[in-house]
C-alpha cells in the first residue's frame, strides 16, 4: 500500500528487497488468535489420553489403583514395565507379530508390485478388465464365512499362512502403485532399456524398481502398520495360543479381563490386581510404542502416499 | 508365423447380417496376440496376483451361494440342498433383525456425520496460521492416533470411562456428578464408537484436505485480498469451494461404506450389557457363523449387508454426480 502513495522516485531509491510487512486488519489478527487457541485446544484434546495412559504407567501399582494418577506419573516405578516384558505371552505375542509384519510386507509388497505395475503399462493388454475386476473387490465381497471356508479348504486354518496370505493385497495399495508408476518412471527410459535390448522383467528390476524407493516404503509402512495393528483375522483363523500376534494377546489381558474384576479380600490378590491395573497402561505404551516411533521419520512418505492414492480417487 | 498361430475364426453367424462385431472382436484378439508376444514376461508377473484375487475374493463371492442353500459339511456347497430365499425369510423376520438394521444405520450414519465436518476445520484452521513450529507440531501429533491400533484404542476407551478408576469419572465427581459406568450402558454406546473414531481419525483425513488446500490457485486469494476480503470471507468463499470435490468425494466414499462399518472396534467395545445397541450386522455375522456355527444363515446375512451396501454406494455416487457433477469415476 505505501508503495503506491510515495512518489516514483522514492522508490526507485528504495532498495527492492526492503521488507515490509503490510499489517492485517485488526479483525484478521484476532481470527488467527482465535484459531490458533482452537488449535491448542484440539492439541490438547487429542495428547491428553496419551499422557494419561504413560503417566499411569510410570506410576506405581498402589497410586494406579487408587486413581491418584492424572496426567503427570505419582512415586514414579518402571516395575510394570518389567512385569509386562518379561511375561512370556507377551513376548510370545511380540515374536509372533514380528514374524507377520516382516514376512506379511515382503510377501504384500512383492505381489502389489507385480500386478500394479503391469497395470500401469498402455501396452498391457485387458488392463481396464483386470482392473475393473479388482476395485469390485473393494465394492462387493462374499463375506465372512464364505472366505472362512477356503481359508478352511486351503488348509490353512491355524497356520501362520492364515495371517500372511488371505489380506495380502490392498486394491488401495495396489492403486497408489499403478498411479507411481504410471506418473514418476518416465515413458524414455522404458524405450532406451529396449533398444539396449532388456527384457521387460530386467527393465523393471534394474531401473523401475531403484526409482521407486519412496513408493516401496511407503508400501511397506502401509503394509507393516496393517499387519502389526490388525486382529480380526487371528480372532477368526487361529486357536494355537502360540501362534496368536501381539493384538490378540492385548485383547485377551485388556478387554476380556475388563469385566472379571471380582472381589478380593486376600492381600496377595489384591496387590495382583492393583499389579494387573497398572499393567494395563505399562501394555499399551509397550505395544504402541514401534509404531509411534517411526512415525514421526515416516510421516511424510505416509502422506504422500494417502494423496497419491487420492489424486486418482 | 504370425499367420499359423492364428486361432480359426470365431464360427459366422447363419443370418448374414453386418459382421462389424465379428470384425471388432477378430482384431481385439490379434491386438492381445501381439501385446502377448511383445511382453509376455508382463503377463507372467500377474499370475500370482491374480490367481490370490481370484482365489481369495471371487471364490467367496461364489460361495455365497450357500445363502440360498441349507449348508452342511458333509454335502458341500454345491451338493447341498437349495433352500431358495429361507434363510432370508428368517432373518427378516427375526425379532433382532429390526434392531440389528436400526443399529447399524444409526451408528454409520452418526460416525459419518461427525467424522466428515471435523478434519476440514481442523485442515482449514491449520491452513490460516503461519508455517512453523506450532503448525508441524500440530500437524503431526493430531496424526499419530491413526497408528494406534483399535484394540489398544479401545482398551484406553475403556481405561479413561473406566467408573471406578477412568479419569472421565474423576472429572464428574469433581462436580459431585456420580460414577457412570460408560460402557455398561448402551445409551453411551454409540458416542464412545463414534467420538473415539474421531479420535483416531481427524489428524489423518486432515491430510487430504491440506492437499487440497494447497492446490487452491494463491491468484484466488490474492484477488479476494484486494477486494478486501476478510480471513473468514476467504475462507468461505475461496477455500471452501475449492475443497469442495475433494470433500465430495470423501462423503460419497463414507456414505458408501456405511453398511461396511468396523467389525473390529464394535466387537471390541460390545459387553453384555451394552448389546441392546452394540449389536451390529456385523458382530451378528460373526456370531451366527462362526460361534453358533450356521454358515448358511451367516452368508445370507453378509450378503444383505454387501448388497445393501453395493446399493448405497451406487445411489450415493449418482446423486453426487447429479448434484456436482463429480463422482467416484470422473
Amino acid at each position: 500500500m505505501s508503495a503506491l502513495t510515495t512518489s516514483p522516485l522514492s522508490r526507485l531509491r528504495r532498495k527492492p528487497v526492503a521488507k515490509e510487512r503490510i499489517r492485517e486488519p485488526f479483525r484478521d489478527r484476532v481470527f488467527v488468535v482465535v484459531v490458533t487457541i482452537m488449535l491448542a485446544v484440539i492439541l490438547g484434546l487429542v495428547l491428553l489420553p496419551l499422557v494419561y495412559i504413560v503417566a499411569n504407567s510410570l506410576s506405581s501399582a498402589s497410586a494406579v489403583s487408587a486413581g491418584r494418577v492424572t496426567f503427570w506419573p505419582v512415586d514414579f516405578s518402571l516395575h510394570a514395565y518389567e512385569v509386562a516384558l518379561n511375561n512370556p505371552q507377551i513376548l510370545r505375542g511380540y515374536y509372533n507379530s514380528l514374524i507377520y509384519a516382516v514376512f506379511g510386507t515382503l510377501i504384500s509388497v512383492t505381489l502389489t508390485v507385480a500386478i500394479a505395475y503391469p497395470l500401469s503399462r498402455k501396452n498391457f493388454f485387458g488392463r481396464n478388465v483386470l482392473m475393473t475386476g479388482l476395485i469390485f473387490t473393494m465394492l462387493f465381497s462374499g463375506g465372512l464365512i464364505p472366505t472362512y471356508m477356503v481359508i478352511q479348504d486351503l488348509g490353512m486354518l491355524n497356520t501362520r499362512w492364515a495371517l500372511l496370505i488371505p489380506n495380502a493385497i490392498g486394491v488401495w495399495q495396489v492403486i497408489i502403485a499403478r498411479t507411481f508408476f504410471a506418473n514418476s518412471i518416465p515413458e524414455d527410459l522404458h524405450e532406451a532399456a529396449m533398444l539396449d535390448g532388456a527384457s521387460e522383467l530386467r527393465y523393471l528390476r534394474s531401473v523401475v524398481l531403484p526409482l521407486s524407493k519412496p513408493l516401496l516404503a511407503v508400501l511397506a509402512l502401509m503394509y507393516v502398520i496393517f499387519q502389526w495393528n490388525t486382529y480380526f483375522d487371528a480372532l477368526v483363523y487361529l486357536k494355537d495360543q502360540d501362534l496368536f500376534p501381539l493384538q490378540i494377546v492385548l485383547r485377551n489381558v485388556l478387554i476380556l479381563n475388563q469385566r472379571n474384576v471380582g472381589a478380593a479380600d486376600v492381600a496377595q490378590q489384591l496387590q495382583q490386581q492393583q499389579l494387573a491395573n497398572v499393567l494395563k497402561y505399562a501394555l499399551i505404551v509397550v505395544s504402541s510404542l514401534p509404531v509411534l516411533i517411526i512415525y514421526p521419520f515416516v510421516a511424510r512418505h505416509f502422506t504422500k502416499g494417502v494423496l497419491v492414492g487420492a489424486v486418482k480417487g | 508365423m504370425a499367420v499359423t498361430t492364428r486361432r480359426p475364426s470365431p464360427p459366422v453367424p447363419s443370418r448374414r447380417r453386418r459382421n462389424a462385431p465379428a470384425r471388432y472382436w477378430r482384431s481385439r484378439w490379434a491386438e492381445a496376440q501381439h501385446s502377448w508376444r511383445l511382453y509376455w514376461q508382463l503377463y507372467l508377473l500377474v499370475i500370482v496376483p491374480v490367481a490370490y484375487f481370484v482365489i481369495f475374493k471371487y471364490i467367496p463371492i461364489s460361495n455365497a451361494v450357500i445363502a440360498f442353500k441349507d449348508y452342511n459339511v458333509v454335502q458341500g456347497i454345491w451338493g447341498s440342498e437349495w433352500v431358495g430365499f429361507k434363510n432370508f425369510e428368517l432373518f427378516f423376520s427375526n425379532p433382532v433383525f429390526g434392531t440389528l438394521l436400526k443399529n447399524t444405520f444409526i451408528l454409520a450414519f452418526y460416525l459419518v456425520l461427525a467424522s466428515f465436518p471435523i478434519p476440514i476445520v481442523l485442515a482449514i484452521a491449520l491452513n490460516e496460521i503461519r508455517d512453523g513450529l506450532f503448525k508441524r507440531s500440530v500437524q503431526l501429533l493430531t496424526y499419530a492416533p491413526y497408528f494406534i491400533s483399535t484394540v489398544v484404542a479401545v482398551s484406553m476407551t475403556i481405561l479413561i470411562l473406566s467408573p471406578r478408576l477412568g479419569i472421565v469419572n474423576d472429572a464428574l465427581g469433581l462436580f459431585g456428578i456420580p460414577a457412570v459406568d460408560f460402557l455398561g450402558d448402551p445409551n453411551y454406546f454409540r458416542h464412545i464408537y463414534v467420538w473415539s473414531d474421531v479420535w483416531q481419525t481427524t489428524g489423518y483425513s486432515a491430510v487430504i484436505y491440506m492437499a487440497a488446500l494447497a492446490g487452491i490457485d494463491p491468484a484466488l486469494h490474492e484477488a479476494a485480498k484486494i477486494d478486501g476480503a476478510s480471513r473468514w470471507q476467504r475462507i468461505r468463499n475461496v477455500d471452501l469451494p475449492g475443497i469442495m470435490p475433494t470433500a465430495v468425494i470423501i462423503l460419497v466414499l463414507g456414505v458408501g461404506n456405511m453398511m461396511a462399518i468396523g467389525f473390529e472396534k464394535a466387537f471390541l467395545l460390545q459387553n453384555d450389557l451394552n448389546l441392546a445397541q452394540s449389536e451390529i450386522i456385523a458382530t451378528y455375522v460373526y456370531k451366527t457363523g462362526l460361534v453358533n456355527a450356521d454358515f448358511s444363515m451367516a452368508t445370507a446375512v453378509g450378503l444383505f449387508n454387501s448388497v445393501v451396501n453395493l446399493c448405497l454406494l451406487l445411489f450415493v455416487n449418482f446423486a453426487a454426480k447429479r448434484i456436482t457433477g463429480k463422482g467416484l469415476w470422473g
